[in-house]
């Protein structure tokens, strides 16, 4: 029987603790799960292949928040990731995570992954951020998913390739039961019951559509459709301050990033049509998105990411990092264009808007151990609150569920789930694939992600936004009664719209919810357009209650390390002032 | 409600005289992040079935033979 062809069936297998994304926080939760305890199951279940999942598939050119001793403290770095979320951060899970990376460093070190040295042997660590030095290249950072792998094989992880998660299981106590799973090659349905389950399912890097006439953009990974959110979403845990998007800098048309980190700590800069520099640091945040827009429309624009003033031996090296590492066709698309970074800038633009705590602070809320709001659910990377993650944030954290969900799975049985809630999931699933007729997911996904970039997009109006919830609700209803999917590859594809719509519907509610600017671009709502700090310095956290999307305010934790009133707005004077 | 299917022009693109999918071989189909590679059932080769792809590239890199090339489709380039 040929692939994609829909096959009616329903499994069931148990497990240990079940990791859900085999990308960068998963294989790590996996991993450390079963080290900690080797004779417990782990099943680590992914949407694609772990061999070449996520968002490092092909590798990654560097570690943008490294704590190496030497160059900067876990006490520098969590000031400066508290400065650049505008102070809305619960510093314990930052501080923990400053703490702990240089051991991961080490621990990735040690599987095969080469990080930049200098001749004394020491890591060579560069500057990007506004006060700290954290980035550390890897220019043999290809290497990554392989060396992981070989890991998760030596381990014996069992990988289940190519079937996606799509709803959690709980029992009446509102204990984590299990997940159901479709295979995304027959549409078999696979009820995974476990102890405890790890989120580790990216972004929502499929919510704003791009410019160029292709829905998919080359940033994030397509397969990150917010699948994950969806999914915490509906089993009842909360999810922090998702009106904090992510938008970025991206080479204009290719949509894929420049990279200003990889290049600023050899002298790149940005800078506009003028070829002056206008913000003071490169380290993306809201505040520096901000400027970037305002110079866009100011007549100053294009933005360009400059490097023709560099030795051209300086730029072979940054050339031969960003040409092979990370994204490869971006060398493919600048040689197409004729681009010559000897000669030319690069002309940058804004990305459409995403969930992503990479490079934000939006996320299923965790604390510093993981842990969501539902008790045996963790969440880490991409996905999960703690803010400006990165890769480095995804194995560290990841490396935290890990240890805590076999310890939580060590000390519990498992829960139990009503039959009828997976038949309820299983009815869901397979609706588009019962209709005779009706709207293939590619036109629903289309009109649904063209409505983000109109209404949801910032600046954020309200008006707007009420209008562009109206239209998301009708397409929803088009979605629910009329999609069609006519294999099991189109209902991967109709599954992921599902995802996709209920992630376009939290970014509307909790952005109307915070009633205020915070941010930079992230947050800016016009009909409020100044920062609260008596009203909004809290957490917003979103949740389903009773059936119904809620939002309420949560205190922000008190400090680990204090921050000086002076150093509060370090990251709001991103402008550079003409000087006298 | 009848559905039409529409051209474009896919980026990547599978050296049949190379490809070794009809040995057995599905390296690139196993990888792709996003599963958009197939194997014909006409000539047994591998091809591109899906127009739904975000340039990564290990079809490419991963190929035994190097009988797959990523291509910055037309609209992007």
């Amino acid at each position: 029987m040929s692939l994609d062809q829909i096959v009616d069936g329903l499994s069931e297998v148990s497990c240990d603790v079940l990791v859900i994304g085999g990308g960068t926080a998963g294989p790590m939760a996996a991993l450390k799960a079963k080290l900690k305890n080797p004779k417990a199951n782990v099943v680590l279940l992914e949407k694609a292949n772990v061999k070449r999942s996520g968002a490092i598939s092909m590798g990654m050119d560097g570690l943008n928040n490294a704590v190496i001793p030497g160059y900067a403290t876990p006490e520098q770095y969590t000031k400066e990731i508290t400065i650049a979320n505008d102070g809305i951060v619960d510093q314990k899970a930052v501080y923990k995570y400053a703490q702990n990376c240089y051991k991961i460093i080490e621990e990735l070190d040690s599987f095969g992954i080469r990080f930049l040295k200098n001749e004394n042997g020491d890591y060579a660590v560069k500057k990007v951020h506004h006060i700290g030095t954290y980035v550390l290249p890897m220019p043999n950072g290809e290497t990554v998913k392989k060396a992981l792998y070989r890991q998760l094989r030596r381990a014996r992880i069992l990988i289940s390739n190519r079937y996606m998660a799509t709803r959690l299981l709980k029992s009446a106590d509102g204990r984590i039961a299990g997940a159901v799973s479709v295979n995304t090659r027959t549409a078999e349905m696979l009820v995974i019951k476990a102890k405890a389950v790890v989120l580790c399912m990216g972004a929502a890097g499929r919510l704003g559509l791009p410019t160029s006439g292709y829905m998919f953009g080359t940033y994030e990974n397509a397969a990150n459709s917010g699948d994950g959110y969806a999914m915490a979403y509906h089993a009842g845990a909360a999810l922090a301050n998702l009106e904090c998007f992510q938008i970025n800098p991206l080479i204009k048309d290719y949509n894929g990033p420049a990279c200003a980190y990889v290049a600023g700590p050899f002298g790149a800069y940005t800078a506009n049509n003028e070829g002056s520099r206008f913000i003071e640091c490169d380290y993306w945040s809201g505040q520096m998105m901000l400027e970037f827009y305002n110079e866009l429309l100011s007549g100053k624009g294009p933005v360009f990411l400059q490097l023709k003033h560099l030795h051209p031996d300086t730029i072979s090296e940054i050339e031969s990092t960003l040409h092979k590492v990370e994204r490869p066709t971006r060398g493919l698309f600048q040689q197409g264009r004729g681009v010559d970074y000897r000669s030319e800038s690069i002309e940058m633009h804004i990305s459409e808007i995403g969930f992503c705590s990479g490079h934000s602070a939006s996320g299923v809320f965790v604390d510093d151990n993981a842990r969501t709001t539902v008790p045996g659910l963790y969440a880490a990377g991409d996905m999960a609150s703690v803010p400006h993650n990165y890769m480095l944030g995804a194995f560290t954290n990841g490396s935290v569920a890990g240890i805590d969900a076999m310890e939580f799975a060590d000390n519990h049985d498992f829960a139990e789930f009503d039959a009828a809630d997976v038949a309820m999931e299983r009815d869901r699933v397979m609706a588009p694939t019962k209709r005779e007729d009706g709207i293939p997911p590619n036109q629903v996904e289309y009109k649904t992600r063209r409505l983000v970039n109109d209404y949801l997009q910032p600046p954020k109006v309200t008006r707007k936004y009420e209008l562009g919830m109206r239209r998301l609700a009708e397409a929803r209803e088009d979605m629910q009664e009329r999609m069609i999917a006519r294999n099991a590859h189109e209902l991967l594809r109709a599954l992921e719209v599902q995802s996709i719509m209920d992630c376009a519907d939290m970014a509307a509610h909790a952005s109307l919810y915070r009633e205020e600017s915070r941010w930079g671009l992230y947050h800016w709502r016009t009909d409020f357009p100044e920062k609260d700090n008596e009203n909004w310095f809290c957490h917003t956290l979103l949740s389903k209650q009773d059936g119904k999307m809620t939002s309420e305010k949560r205190a922000v934790e008190p400090y680990v390390v204090p921050i000086a009133d002076d150093e509060k707005d370090l990251y709001d004077k991103q402008r550079i002032r003409a000087s006298a | 409600m009848p559905l039409a299917s529409y051209q474009t022009s896919v980026p990547v693109v599978v050296d049949d005289a190379k490809c070794i999918a009809d040995k057995g071989c599905t390296v690139c189909v196993d990888v792709c992040p996003l599963d958009v590679l197939r194997i014909s059932d006409m000539t047994n080769k591998a091809y591109m079935a899906y127009d739904e792809c975000w340039y990564c590239m290990p079809c490419e890199a991963d190929c035994p033979t190097g009988a797959v090339t990523v291509n910055i489709p037309y609209l992007l380039r």
